[in-house]
């Protein structure tokens, strides 16, 4: 650092006049921040106007009656009364966080669960892994189109097959009310669980085994072992995961629209999420401003459910 | 030098591209993606050009599912198509945003369009005005399976002509396994496919009812005559057991893979249905009711002319819509994508209506409704709600009938500009 600053003291000097050179003039701190800032700029500019501009473009049109085609109008508050009177709004909003609330939980203690004994396993370690990150990698759609087949009554169905075969009752899976939402949801959760193995066998990987060491010469049995040390040392990957994860399924859409293609978010709109019904609004009636009025609600629900995570699972002090 | 040649170059070549453009004219086309009607308009596009050597027009497609934002955003931007295609249930949309021209009449005389037009032409008309007009028109048949229908002992070449012989013959073809599941359909039921037009146009109308009044702007179906057609299709289900909705996950694949002996689906479906190889299919009109009451359900994709072509632009636009509903153009749109002429003499001539597959069409387009739909998919949606709170949820008929009435009027208003 000291050999930095000399060189550049001293690259100053040759010219004599102490106006003519950028570095004279400005302290070695400045010319610093000016080069770090010169660099950022293109991000931030990049981000100011392909994200921040129409956040705030969203949050004015969700006040306006803008259809595309006409110029919009402002309209107060109608757009929000209307969409809390919406009885579609709230089957979606429950929707959405029956996915969050149920999705999240089962997704992460299935993903720790596998993460935790594929650890100690050896055996084509690396083999058993990638299978588990091989679904992360495929487009939704077409694992929603593979499931959705899946899933069909008899004659196509496999799952209805095999429980014939087993002489289980058929299910109807995703032609019904009840079960559509978890068919869907089983296909998400199964979808990300590769990403979140791998982020959580990364967590157990950093724990340093010297505490493993130490606990067991203490005498420790495993379940203490995995309460004591590995779960609160595996908060920071825990935090993270479960922001991720509720954030995905609060925006869940791709298996869903793809699974119900022709009755989206059917059956009677049992399993359309929030952003569906924002889709719909939007690109199948038009109706731009109330569209907005919804991403403004989902943008709110996404802000307070992380920023809650993040309270309730920050470090304690 | 260096610099004289470059202004030279120069010169030379602004005057060229000013040469052309006094010469020719440039006007832009747009449609969906679909490979068949892409084929034929660009075969429309070199006759047309042969024909008018000062007219290049240049084909733009955009996927289906995002064509009307295209252009709708492009019209905001103000460099949208001169001549472009839109679907017949658009048109308020487009009206209201001042996408579209109306056609001028000394190009399109009315009494013309009326008198040569197969009457659903009338759905492209709002006030006095004319807005577009369609090359080809689709109409509703009944697809049969002829080896099922020899399977049940049913005659091939003799198809049900009513709803009874209808019902009869599908329950004499559904089939089912040990433990009662259905292996073969003797219908297709698919709300999400053609049946909520067959049931909103056709079926309601059978049993003595009309689906809208108002020029489809009140929902009328809230009646007697609706709550019979809404028992009728769901029974077909719930009691004759002759399909069920979501068999092999939509109709025209269950029919595709020879697994239902019948299905209602449109024209648009002959070019899906003409590469089955593995059983021989025909087509028959839509069932009639017991006194012989026809109806079917007619749509179609019409052209027209952008609201800011203007001069020249629009001289040619009005030449190109007049070649592409022409007699001889349906003749290339039929030959390549398989839609109906929409001319009743380029239609109705002895040659189609001896075609065992075109004739129930264009015999259907005799007394063919068109629904003016205002928002088409929520309409549509709202059909398999209602469809499916019998179905799934064990709702009563005429409580499902009211809630869609209901519904459904408040789409409609919402949707009214």
């Amino acid at each position: 650092m000291a050999a930095i600053e000399q060189q550049g003291a001293a690259s100053g000097r040759p010219g004599g006049s102490p106006e003519t050179s950028f570095g004279d003039r400005f302290s070695m701190r400045t010319r610093r921040l000016v080069w770090v800032w010169s660099f950022l700029a293109l991000p931030i500019l990049f981000y100011a106007i392909i994200r921040f501009y129409p956040t705030f473009q969203a949050f004015y049109l969700s006040f306006t009656n803008w259809d595309l085609l006409r110029p919009a109008k402002l309209i107060g508050f109608a757009n929000y009364i209307k969409l809390f009177k919406d009885p579609q709004f709230w089957k979606v909003f429950k929707n959405t966080f029956t996915y969050l609330i149920i999705g999240t939980p089962i997704s992460l203690v299935t993903a720790f669960t596998i993460a935790f004994f594929l650890d100690r396993v050896r055996f084509m370690h690396s083999f058993i892994r990638a299978l588990y990150f091989l679904p992360f990698l495929t487009t939704a759609a077409a694992m929603a189109w593979v499931w959705r087949w899946f899933y069909q009554p008899p004659p196509i169905g496999i799952i209805n097959d095999v429980f014939g075969m087993l002489g289980i009752p058929q299910q109807p899976f995703i032609r019904s009310t009840d079960q559509a939402l978890f068919s869907i949801m089983v296909t998400a959760i199964w979808a990300g669980l590769g990403f979140q193995i791998i982020i959580f066998m990364a967590g157990l990987r950093a724990i340093p085994s010297t505490f493993y060491e130490a606990a067991r010469i203490d005498g420790l049995g495993e379940w203490a072992i995995l309460r004591k040390i590995t779960l609160p040392l595996l908060k920071p990957t825990t935090v993270f995961l479960v922001v991720f994860s509720s954030i995905g399924f609060l925006r869940i859409f791709d298996q869903v629209y793809n699974m119900t293609t022709n009755d989206p978010g059917g059956p009677l709109g049992s399993t359309k999420p929030l952003v569906l019904m924002i889709y719909q609004t939007a690109f199948n009636s038009y109706a731009m401003g109330y569209a907005a009025a919804q991403t403004v609600v989902l943008f709110t629900i996404l802000l307070i459910v992380s920023l809650l995570q993040l309270w309730i699972l920050r470090e304690k002090k | 030098m260096r610099k004289a040649t470059l202004f030279a170059g120069l010169v030379a070549g602004f005057s060229t591209f000013a040469f052309n453009a006094a010469q020719a004219v440039e006007i832009e086309y747009w449609q969906y993606v679909f490979d068949t009607r892409v084929k034929a308009m660009d075969q429309l596009i070199t006759e047309f050009q042969k024909a008018n050597p000062g007219i290049t027009v240049k084909q733009v497609t955009f996927p289906y599912a995002d064509y009307q934002t295209r252009v709708i955003a492009a019209n905001m931007a103000g460099n949208g198509p001169d001549v472009m295609q839109l679907f017949y249930g658009w048109l308020d949309k487009f009206v209201a945003g001042g996408l579209l021209a109306p056609l001028p009449k000394d190009a399109f005389p009315h009494a013309k369009i009326e008198s040569d037009f197969f009457p659903i032409v009338k759905a492209m008309k709002r006030g006095d005005e004319y807005y577009g007009l369609p090359t080809a028109v689709r109409s509703l048949a009944l697809f049969y399976n002829k080896k099922l229908f020899t399977e049940a002992g049913l005659d091939p070449n003799n198809p049900p002509k009513t709803l009874d012989e209808y019902v009869a013959a599908a329950q004499k073809i559904a089939k089912r396994d040990a433990s009662g599941n259905l292996t073969v359909e003797g219908s297709t039921l698919d709300m999400g496919g053609q049946d909520h037009q067959w049931w909103r146009e056709v079926l309601i109308r059978q049993f003595g009812g009309v689906p809208y009044t108002d020029n489809d702007q009140k929902v009328a179906y809230n009646s007697e005559a609706g709550i019979k057609a809404l028992k009728f299709y769901t029974s077909l289900q719930l009691e004759k057991k002759i399909g069920a909705a979501g068999f092999m996950d939509e109709g025209q694949a269950a029919f595709r893979g020879g697994k239902a002996g019948m299905t209602i689906d449109g024209t648009f479906r002959l070019g899906a249905f003409k590469s089955i190889k593995d059983f021989e299919w025909g087509v028959t009109e839509l069932p009639a009711n017991a006194q012989g009451v026809r109806s079917n359900y007619a749509s179609y994709f019409a052209n027209g002319i952008s609201a800011k072509a203007k001069g020249e632009e629009l001289e040619a636009s009005k030449k190109f819509l007049a070649y592409i509903t022409s007699p001889a153009a349906m003749d290339i749109w039929l030959k390549t994508v398989g839609e109906l002429p929409a001319l009743r003499s380029a239609a109705l001539t002895e040659t189609n209506l001896k075609d065992p597959i075109y004739a129930p069409f264009l015999k259907g387009l005799e007394y063919a409704h068109t629904t003016l739909f205002m928002d088409e998919q929520a309409q549509r949606q709202n059909a398999i709600d209602m469809a499916n709170r019998v179905l799934l949820q064990g709702q009563s008929v005429e409580d499902s009938i009211k809630q869609a009435a209901a519904a459904e009027q408040e789409i409609i208003d919402a949707a009214k500009p």
